[in-house]
């Protein structure tokens, strides 16, 4: 799936590109968003440590597994291949309330830890496992009780009004996205081993990454 | 009344950094007598190599999604399904930013600027584009980077689930805009 979307969007990028007169253009974004990336990830660092750093506090004081035994429930259901007392429900846990009240600069480091726990799970390390889609679908669809600080700014006086629309929203496209993922993963065509075989070239370089 | 909770919820959520900050180590520290200095830096050392693991899975997705962009192909895509999207109700003027926002964060909110600058902050356009924003993530980044902090290249259903929901949240923001707001 990557592979296409990758290649098609690079691809369709080039051709429509040299129609419209604007390749220079596209090459330009190319170099640029090349650039762009590792600053984007450079900028992480820190505040990807200043939150693992918080949350390995939190682990050693038994917080997580507390906010795990809570909702539970709910978990299990959404995660059943994840053990109810794994720290990575804890960890997703987090992540899901860091981007219910919008602390999105939290957000991410918590997901990141929550998918490392979820990657000592997985059998087939360099494929995706459903526990991880599930999560990333959640995440995407962002459940978010708080506006972003921009839209409030943009917005002024306004934003109000959308308070209400906003969570109506953003709570059908969380349950469009967990029932699309419980569908789709049991289709043949998303299947792990598929998945294995499709791209088994790639499988060495998977492996070694980790 | 709805005015006052959101702004005392959006008063609220300043304060709630700082607390999680000095709450987590209180706890850890009085009640469970943790070690949080040196429990935190063990923790913060991840923060850099997760932060390089991602590089190689960002360059190949935002390099892909900028050459897509910059192109002109989602205008093109834009005045293929316009016609269609008209008859369904869904207006045009929002149409840009609801292909834009699962490929690019910074895209979209340029496109949420111009919404509010052209037709003002009281239109329903930018109150569409405003709930559009607010309800959705950036799909592709968050699956890059995810799937990339722990190097797993098979996204399998991710992609198609992660666009569902978006496509559902683009039709319910301008559903819900029309009903409440319209």
């Amino acid at each position: 799936m990557m592979n296409y979307i990758w290649f098609g969007m690079m691809v369709i990028g080039v051709v429509v590109g040299v129609f419209t007169g604007r390749i220079e253009e596209v090459t330009q974004a190319a170099i640029d968003m090349a650039r762009v990336s590792v600053e984007i990830a450079i900028g992480l660092i820190g505040i990807m440590a200043l939150w693992l750093g918080v949350m390995k506090i939190a682990e050693e004081s038994g917080l997580i597994s507390l906010i795990a035994r809570a909702v539970k429930p709910v978990m299990i259901r959404l995660f059943p291949d994840v053990p109810a007392d794994h720290p990575a429900m804890g960890s997703i846990v987090l992540n899901m309330s860091a981007n219910m009240l919008g602390l999105g600069n939290a957000a991410t480091p918590l997901g990141l830890k929550a998918m490392e726990e979820l990657q000592e799970l997985n059998p087939e390390k360099g494929t995706a496992t459903n526990a991880m889609v599930m999560f990333l679908a959640i995440n995407t669809s962002s459940v978010q009780f708080i506006l972003p600080a921009t839209v409030v700014a943009l917005m002024g006086g306004v934003s109000s009004q959308i308070f209400i629309p906003t969570i109506l929203a953003t709570t059908c496209s969380t349950v469009a996205a967990i029932v699309a993922v419980k569908f789709l993963e049991k289709r043949k065509r998303f299947a792990v081993e598929g998945a294995a075989v499709d791209s088994a070239d790639a499988e060495g370089e998977g492996e070694g990454k980790e | 009344m709805i005015d006052s909770i959101t702004l005392a919820m959006n008063e609220v959520a300043k304060y709630i950094i700082p607390l999680l900050l000095i709450g987590i180590p209180m706890y850890a520290l009085t009640v469970k007598k943790v070690k949080v200095y040196e429990t935190f830096v063990v923790g913060a050392k991840d923060g850099f190599t997760i932060a390089v693991r991602i590089i190689p899975y960002l360059v190949a997705i935002l390099v892909a999604v900028g050459m897509f962009r910059a192109s002109g192909a989602l205008d093109l895509l834009l005045q293929a399904l316009a016609p269609m999207l008209t008859f369904f109700g869904f207006p045009p003027e929002n149409l840009p930013l609801a292909l834009m926002r699962p490929l690019s964060g910074s895209g979209s909110l340029g496109l949420l600027t111009d919404l509010v600058n052209e037709h003002g902050a009281e239109s329903l356009y930018a109150k569409i584009g405003a709930t559009m924003y607010g309800s959705s993530e950036t799909t592709f980044y968050v699956i890059a980077v995810y799937f990339g902090s722990v190097g797993v290249m098979r996204s399998r259903h991710a992609i198609p689930a992660g666009l569902f929901a978006d496509f559902v949240g683009a039709i319910s923001a301008v559903f819900f805009c029309k009903l409440l707001l319209g």
